[in-house]
C-alpha cells in the first residue's frame, strides 16, 4: 500500500514538473506565433492589440497559473491556427493516435514474447540463429520506409486495407481495422525486433540462476520450469523494457501518420509546431507526457504485483 | 530380489553404485576439461558418505551428474555408469529421470540465498513437487507441506508457508531446502556443501537436522564439503576427490587416523586445531590445475611434498591397502602420518 502511495505521489510530481517545462520552453523558443498569424505585412498596432486579445502579454506565471487550471477544467485555451478550442481538437483526433499506438503495442507484445521465449529455449540452434539474425534487419529498417513499402505491397495488393485516411470506430469496426492495422504494423516491425532480442537475453539470463537448478533438481517438466518460473521471473525486466516502448510507439505514430494520412494527434503537432500555435503545442505535449507517465505508472504497480520484494519495500 | 539376509545388514546393501564416470566439458574445439575422470564409488542404505576435496576437484559436477542435471553442452557424460537399486540412471529417458529426481533422490544446494525462486511462495514450491510426484490436491499438499516445515524446524509454519524466500535467514531458507529435498520420501539426499554460506552456529544446526532427517526417513545421504570438520561430525566413510579421481577412499575413522594419500593428509593438517597455538593456519601451496590441463602423471604431483622422479611419469592406479581403504598413490604409507614422522 505504501508503495502505491509513494508511486501515486511520484506521478504528481513528474506531471507537474512537466508542464513547468513545456511552458517555458515555448516562451523561449523564438518565433512569435501572433507575428505568423498576422503575416509579415502586419503593423505594430495590430500584433500588439491581438497579442492582447490571446493573453500573451500578462505575466508568463499568470498565464501558467491559468494554463493549469484549465487542464484541471478541461479548458486548454484556444488553437492560434484552428480557432477552435484545443480540447475538442484533442478529443477528435485521440481516437486514431490511441488505437494505432494501442494496436501496435499488442502487436509487439504478441510476436515478440512467444518469439523471445521460443529462441531462448532453442539457444544457439539454427533456428535461434536465423531468428536472431533476421530480427537484426528488423531493427535496421526507418519506419517511414517500412510503411511505404508496405503501402507498396501490402496496400496496393489486398482489397481489405485503405492506405488513406481514417474510418472511425463509430461508423464500422471493419473500415477502422482497414485503415489501423497497416500503420500499426509499421510501428511495431522494429519495436518487435529489439523486444525480441530482450525477451531473449531476459529468459537466457534466468536460465543461468541457482533457483532454475532447484526446479529442476526437484524433477519438474521442463514446461513448468519455463513458463510459471523462469517466465515470472524474467517479465519484470521485460515489464520495465515494455514501459518503455510506450513512448516510443507514441512517437512513433508521429511519422506513420504522416505516411500513412491518418488525422492523428501527431499530424495536429507537426502542424501545430510549424504554426507556432502554442496552447495546442502544450496541449498536445501534456497529453503525451500524461500518458507515457501513467503507463510507466501502471508498469510500476505491476511489478509489485509480479515481484513480492518490491511489495514490502 | 536382494535375499532377507542382505536386510539385516543394512550397510551392506548397495543403493547408489557410479562406475568409471568420465564427464568432460567442451571449452573450445581443442580444448576439453576432464572435470571427472574415471570415478567409481558406491553409497550403502544408511549411509553417510563425505566427497571431500577443493574447489574445482570434480565433486559438484560428480553430483550432478548422478541428478543428470549437467549442462549438456558444453558438458557431455562420455562414459560410466550410475545404478540406483540396480537401475540405470544413465540410459534412462528424460521423462523417467525426473521421476528420479526429486523423488527417489533429493538435491540441497549450496546458496540458500539464490536457491529458492524469488517470485513464489514458500509452500508453492514445496507443493508443486508434492502434487507433481505424488499427485496430491492442492489441499492435502498444502497439509503435508506444513507438516514437512515443522518437521525442519521451522516455528510458525502455517505463516510462513505463505511468506517468500526473501523474508527468511539463510539458515531457515536452507531448513526450506531440506524440506523440498525430502518432500518425497527419497532414497538418497545429495547435499552440496549445504552448510558453506551459513554462519558458523547455524551450520551444525542444519548438519543435525539432516542426519536427524536421514534417520526419519530412512535414507542415505551423499555430502559434498571441503570442510574436514563438517566430515568427522557426520560422514560414515569418505572419498577424497583431487582433479577429477578419487585419490583416497576410507571410513571416517581410519581416514582420519591413518591417511595414506598426500593430499587427505594436506587437508587433514589444514584444519585448525584449537589445542596448539599456531601463529599461521597451514595450507597447501598452490591451485587444483585446471581440468583442460591435468599433468601426465600423478595429478598431485606438483604440489606434493613426496613427489618422485616416478610421480610424474606413471599415474597411479586407485589400489586396496586394506579392507575398504583405498589410495591412489605411489608411496607406501602403509602407516600413514608415522612414516612421515608427524
Amino acid at each position: 500500500m505504501f508503495y502505491i502511495i509513494r508511486r501515486i505521489l511520484l506521478l504528481v510530481i513528474t506531471v507537474a514538473l512537466v508542464s513547468v517545462i513545456t511552458f517555458s520552453v515555448f516562451q523561449i523558443l523564438p518565433g512569435d506565433p501572433v507575428r505568423t498569424m498576422l503575416g509579415t505585412e502586419a503593423d505594430e498596432t495590430q500584433i500588439e492589440s491581438l497579442r492582447n486579445e490571446l493573453g500573451l502579454n500578462r505575466p508568463l506565471h499568470e498565464q501558467y497559473v491559468d494554463w493549469i487550471r484549465g487542464i484541471f477544467t478541461g479548458d486548454l485555451g484556444n488553437s492560434i491556427r484552428f480557432s477552435m478550442p484545443v480540447s475538442v481538437l484533442l478529443m477528435e483526433r485521440l481516437p486514431v493516435t490511441l488505437s494505432v499506438a494501442g494496436m501496435a503495442l499488442f502487436i509487439v507484445v504478441l510476436f515478440a514474447l512467444p518469439l523471445g521465449i521460443f529462441a531462448a529455449k532453442r539457444q544457439k540452434k539454427f533456428s535461434d540463429v536465423v531468428l536472431s539474425s533476421v530480427t537484426q534487419l528488423g531493427m535496421a529498417i526507418p519506419s517511414f520506409w517500412l510503411g511505404m513499402i508496405i503501402i507498396l505491397y501490402i496496400g496496393m495488393n489486398v482489397d481489405f486495407f485503405k492506405i488513406n485516411g481514417y474510418i472511425p470506430w463509430s461508423e464500422s469496426i471493419k473500415g477502422a481495422l482497414s485503415t489501423l492495422i497497416l500503420p500499426a504494423l509499421t510501428i511495431a516491425i522494429p519495436q518487435i525486433a529489439v523486444k525480441f532480442r530482450y525477451v531473449r537475453t531476459s529468459i537466457l539470463d534466468q536460465m543461468q540462476l541457482d533457483y532454475v537448478r532447484t526446479i529442476r533438481s526437484k524433477g519438474l517438466p521442463e514446461r513448468i520450469v519455463v513458463y510459471k518460473h523462469i517466465l515470472k521471473n524474467a517479465l519484470i525486466p521485460i515489464l520495465t523494457i515494455f514501459g518503455l516502448i510506450t513512448a516510443e510507439v507514441v512517437a512513433g505514430t508521429i511519422i506513420v501518420e504522416q505516411v500513412f494520412a491518418l488525422p492523428g494527434i501527431g499530424q495536429l503537432l507537426i502542424t501545430s509546431i510549424s504554426y507556432r500555435d502554442f496552447p495546442l503545442v502544450q496541449g498536445i505535449v501534456m497529453y503525451i507526457t500524461i500518458t507515457v507517465v501513467f503507463i510507466n505508472f501502471v508498469v510500476d504497480i505491476l511489478y509489485s504485483v509480479i515481484d513480492p520484494r518490491i511489495r514490502l519495500r | 530380489m536382494k535375499s532377507s539376509t542382505v536386510e539385516t545388514n543394512k550397510h551392506k546393501e548397495v543403493l547408489l553404485e557410479v562406475n568409471d564416470l568420465k564427464v568432460y566439458f567442451d571449452i573450445n574445439r581443442k580444448k576439453v576439461a576432464k572435470a571427472v575422470d574415471g570415478v567409481d564409488f558406491s553409497i550403502h542404505k544408511g549411509e553417510t558418505v563425505a566427497l571431500v576435496g577443493e574447489s574445482g576437484s570434480g565433486k559438484s559436477v560428480t553430483s550432478l551428474s548422478v541428478m543428470r542435471l549437467i549442462q549438456m553442452p558444453p558438458g557431455k557424460i562420455v562414459s560410466g555408469s550410475i545404478k540406483l537399486d540396480d537401475k540405470e540412471l544413465l540410459s534412462l529417458p528424460e521423462k523417467s529421470m525426473r521421476r528420479v529426481r526429486g523423488n527417489e533422490i533429493g538435491m540441497i544446494f549450496q546458496e540458500p540465498m539464490t536457491s529458492l525462486d524469488p517470485v513464489f511462495t514458500i509452500g508453492n514450491q514445496i507443493i508443486e513437487s508434492l502434487v507433481y510426484h505424488q499427485g496430491l490436491s492442492k489441499k492435502s499438499a498444502r497439509k503435508q507441506a506444513i507438516e514437512l516445515l515443522n518437521i525442519v524446524g521451522i516455528a510458525n509454519s502455517e505463516k510462513v508457508i505463505d511468506g517468500y524466500p526473501h523474508q527468511l535467514s539463510g539458515g531457515m531458507r536452507q531448513r526450506v531446502m531440506i524440506a523440498i529435498a525430502l518432500s518425497n520420501n527419497p532414497k538418497l539426499l545429495i547435499a552440496d556443501e549445504p552448510t558453506t554460506a551459513l554462519d558458523v552456529t547455524v551450520q551444525s544446526q542444519i548438519l543435525k537436522l539432516m542426519l536427524k532427517m536421514k534417520d526419519t526417513f530412512n535414507s542415505s545421504i551423499l555430502l559434498i564439503t571441503h570442510d574436514m570438520g563438517v566430515v568427522a561430525e557426520t560422514a560414515d566413510r569418505v572419498l577424497v576427490m583431487y582433479g577429477g579421481q578419487i585419490v583416497e577412499e576410507a571410513e571416517v575413522k581410519e581416514l582420519f587416523l591413518n591417511p595414506n594419500h598426500p593430499y587427505t593428509m594436506a587437508l587433514l593438517k589444514t584444519m585448525p586445531n584449537l589445542d596448539q597455538h599456531v601463529r599461521r593456519l597451514p595450507s597447501i601451496k598452490g591451485n587444483v590445475p585446471p581440468a583442460h590441463m591435468f599433468p601426465e602423471g600423478c595429478r598431485f604431483a606438483d604440489r606434493c611434498e613426496f613427489a618422485m622422479e616416478r610421480c610424474r611419469l606413471v599415474a597411479p592406479e586407485l589400489e586396496n591397502i586394506s579392507d575398504g581403504h583405498k589410495v591412489r598413490c605411489h608411496l607406501p604409507f602403509m602407516k600413514g602420518g608415522e612414516a612421515l614422522g608427524q
